[in-house]
């Protein structure tokens, strides 16, 4: 249902943004040429034909063809998937690492010095806009330190259809600044959100109960207090993933990555509406898809909810 | 029990813990002494904010620090003063020597553990046994505290059981590493009355048969009544009273007391026309940051004298240790 909202709208935006046979046909085409271009892409026929064509076809798994590769529109896409999928799924990774033990050690001990600098960095981490983020990380590690690549994707190993960037030094040398940027405003977002939950839970009756037991301090703030924090936490972090995956683009065009968020940039600029479209419609599927696995994990992190 | 041949388990002397916040230093307990014997109920009464709970809480080291901090005394356990330990010494006497049971049995289990993983984390912790051994440990104690079928409750969530059950759970998680003594917190005022009746009744069972010393807090002198062998009556941060259970509710003697018993509704009073209304104890609870000058109940006191305004009367033996902080009963007073 809610895909078939998303496939209408955008199909109906793009009704509207520029005309593809314009680009398709070349600058120098006759108007002749023009019609005839249109109609072998069918794209003369009513609105509505050409929606219920592309959904029929969109079920079948067959997204169009690209108007400039004339590759298929979701094998593009797909081939790009892993690029963006690692570097986000990274990203997260540091988001959630720093950001629930960097909330944690600022909820303990609130008034520190060390406690301060983090909530002032963190302010940095959710003002800072991403495309500068990841410029001031260029010049210091690429510029000044010359210690990471400044773009690409380095070497990278291909695992069947997948191609990881995981398996070799230098890939993982290449995705350390990009995932540093793209995790910045998350692991801003979550080391506050961590910090909230853990001032709330800290003070509940039965955190008093851990430590009348002769509980270790670490106990009780990790196994006792932390994981009922983690159940909105995972929650925001689940729901971010599939942000993160759907919208790197502005990380990914600063560090060339040849993720899909810098394919959707160059198809945005081409006017290619088959891989706009395309695009669109797997962000919509991974971000159900992951809220959907959030969902379970919330009940399984939640013993109070049960799905039947 | 004979009172005199039994050794106090644990010892209270002048305690003072105070908190310390911008507005001022609040005494919350301000020069409080008692003794626990094996055995024994000890009823702790007061208002709200009277210092009961934060007593407790000295004990168990637990006094949220900032802001708040023992500044003097001295908490005796088996001869050591708890109050010298270092952070890994008093956490093996916690749970295991004196275990601990807060008033609101919904929030005081962890929601996210089984009631099975929390009662067997004290025997792993204090006893050193395995998963397996501390979770049979684990259903023997729920069997233990009467909850029904204990070997399919022991995996399941607080949620799942009733206020009682889980009150018994909580007790069966104190009482699991045979503590001697084990500080009740209100346990019984979020529960029906049916249900308190029938926590007491477990409590005094379990302390019969482990001969624990029971340190009861609550604002209710029916369960005073029911449960102590002797009561101690705080107000403000300090002891006002202290006697045995039977001598305090027959012989009362200072007047705050006396205002607590006679504010205890009495059942068909007013369908007898006998009171009009409940008879209560003028007044509010003074702020701690500003404590009258002298005796501490004065702006309350319906037998107010113009002494008990400027000084402070000391706690003072009556004979048979019956012990009461009040000029009307404070004979040849220092002044």
């Amino acid at each position: 249902m809610v895909l078939l909202a998303v496939s209408f709208i955008c199909f109906l935006i793009f009704r509207f943004t520029g005309d593809p046979v314009l680009m398709l046909a070349g600058k120098y085409a006759t108007q002749q040429e023009r019609e005839q271009v249109r109609i072998a892409y069918g794209l003369d026929r009513p609105f509505y034909v050409q929606y219920a064509n592309f959904l029929g076809n969109a079920l079948k798994g067959n997204f169009g063809k690209s108007y400039i590769s004339q590759v298929d529109a979701l094998d593009t896409i797909l081939e790009r998937f892993p690029a963006t999928f690692e570097l986000a799924l990274t990203a997260i990774f540091i988001s959630l690492a720093a950001g629930v033990l960097l909330g944690v050690v600022v909820s303990i001990k609130p008034g520190s010095l060390v406690s301060r600098a983090i909530m002032a960095g963190s302010l940095g981490g959710i003002s800072i806009p991403t495309f500068l983020m990841g410029i001031l990380w260029v010049m210091l590690f690429a510029v000044y330190l010359e210690w990471l690549p400044p773009f690409g994707r380095g070497e990278t190993v291909q695992i069947g259809p997948w191609r990881t960037g995981f398996l070799t030094l230098d890939g993982i040398k290449h995705i350390i600044m990009p995932a540093l940027t793209l995790s910045g405003y998350q692991l801003a977002v979550i080391l506050r959100l961590t910090r909230a939950g853990m001032r709330e839970v800290l003070s509940e009756e039965y955190i008093k109960t851990a430590w009348s037991k002769g509980l270790s301090p670490f106990t009780v703030i990790v196994k006792h207090a932390l994981r009922n924090v983690l159940i909105p936490v995972v929650t925001i972090a689940g729901l971010s993933f599939g942000e993160l995956i759907a919208f790197s683009i502005v990380t990914e065009s600063i560090f060339q990555w040849p993720g899909m968020g810098n394919l959707l940039l160059v198809s945005i600029f081409e006017t290619d509406h088959p891989v706009i479209v395309t695009y669109i419609m797997m962000a919509a599927f991974i971000i159900l898809a992951i809220n959907i696995l959030v969902d379970l994990l919330y009940a399984w992190l939640n013993p109070k909810i049960q799905y039947n | 029990m004979d009172k005199n041949t039994l050794k106090p388990v644990l010892s209270i002397d002048n305690l003072k813990t105070h908190f310390f916040s911008r507005k001022g230093v609040a005494r919350a307990v301000d020069g409080v002494s008692f003794d626990l014997t094996p055995g024994e109920v000890t009823g702790i009464v007061g208002e709200s904010g009277c210092g009961k709970s934060v007593t407790a809480l000295s004990v168990m080291g637990l006094v949220p620090n900032p802001p708040g901090r023992v500044v003097d005394g001295k908490i005796l356990f088996h001869q050591k003063n708890l109050l010298d330990l270092n952070i890994k010494e008093l956490r093996k006497i916690r749970g295991a020597g004196i275990a601990m049971i807060f008033q609101e049995p919904m929030t005081s289990l962890n929601p996210v553990y089984t009631i099975g993983n929390q009662i067997s984390e004290m025997f792993r912790l204090h006893k050193g046994y395995n998963k397996k051994q501390a979770l049979d440990a684990a259903v023997d104690m729920l069997d233990r505290v009467q909850i029904p079928s204990p070997h399919k409750r022991v995996h399941e969530f607080p949620h799942q059981l009733s206020g009682g059950m889980r009150q018994r759970a909580m007790i069966a998680m104190a009482m699991s590493c045979d503590p001697e003594i084990l500080i009740a917190d209100e346990p019984t005022t979020a529960l029906d009355v049916t249900v308190q009746a029938q926590i007491l009744d477990l409590m005094h069972r379990l302390k019969d048969e482990f001969s624990t010393a029971i340190q009861l807090i609550t604002h209710d002198l029916g369960v005073i009544a029911e449960m102590a062998d002797q009561v101690v009556v705080m107000y403000a941060g300090q002891v006002v009273e202290q006697a045995g259970t039977r001598e305090l509710f027959q012989h009362t003697l200072h007047p705050y007391t006396r205002g607590l018993l006679a504010s205890i509704p009495v059942l068909g009073h007013r369908t007898r026309g006998m009171d009009e209304d409940l008879t209560e104890i003028k007044g509010m609870i003074p702020s701690l940051y500003d404590l009258p000058a002298g005796c501490r109940f004065s702006n309350r006191c319906p037998q107010v004298m113009d002494k008990c305004k400027t000084h402070l009367p000391e706690l003072t033996e009556m004979g048979g240790g019956h012990r009461v902080r009040c000029w009307l009963h404070t004979k040849g007073t220092t002044l």
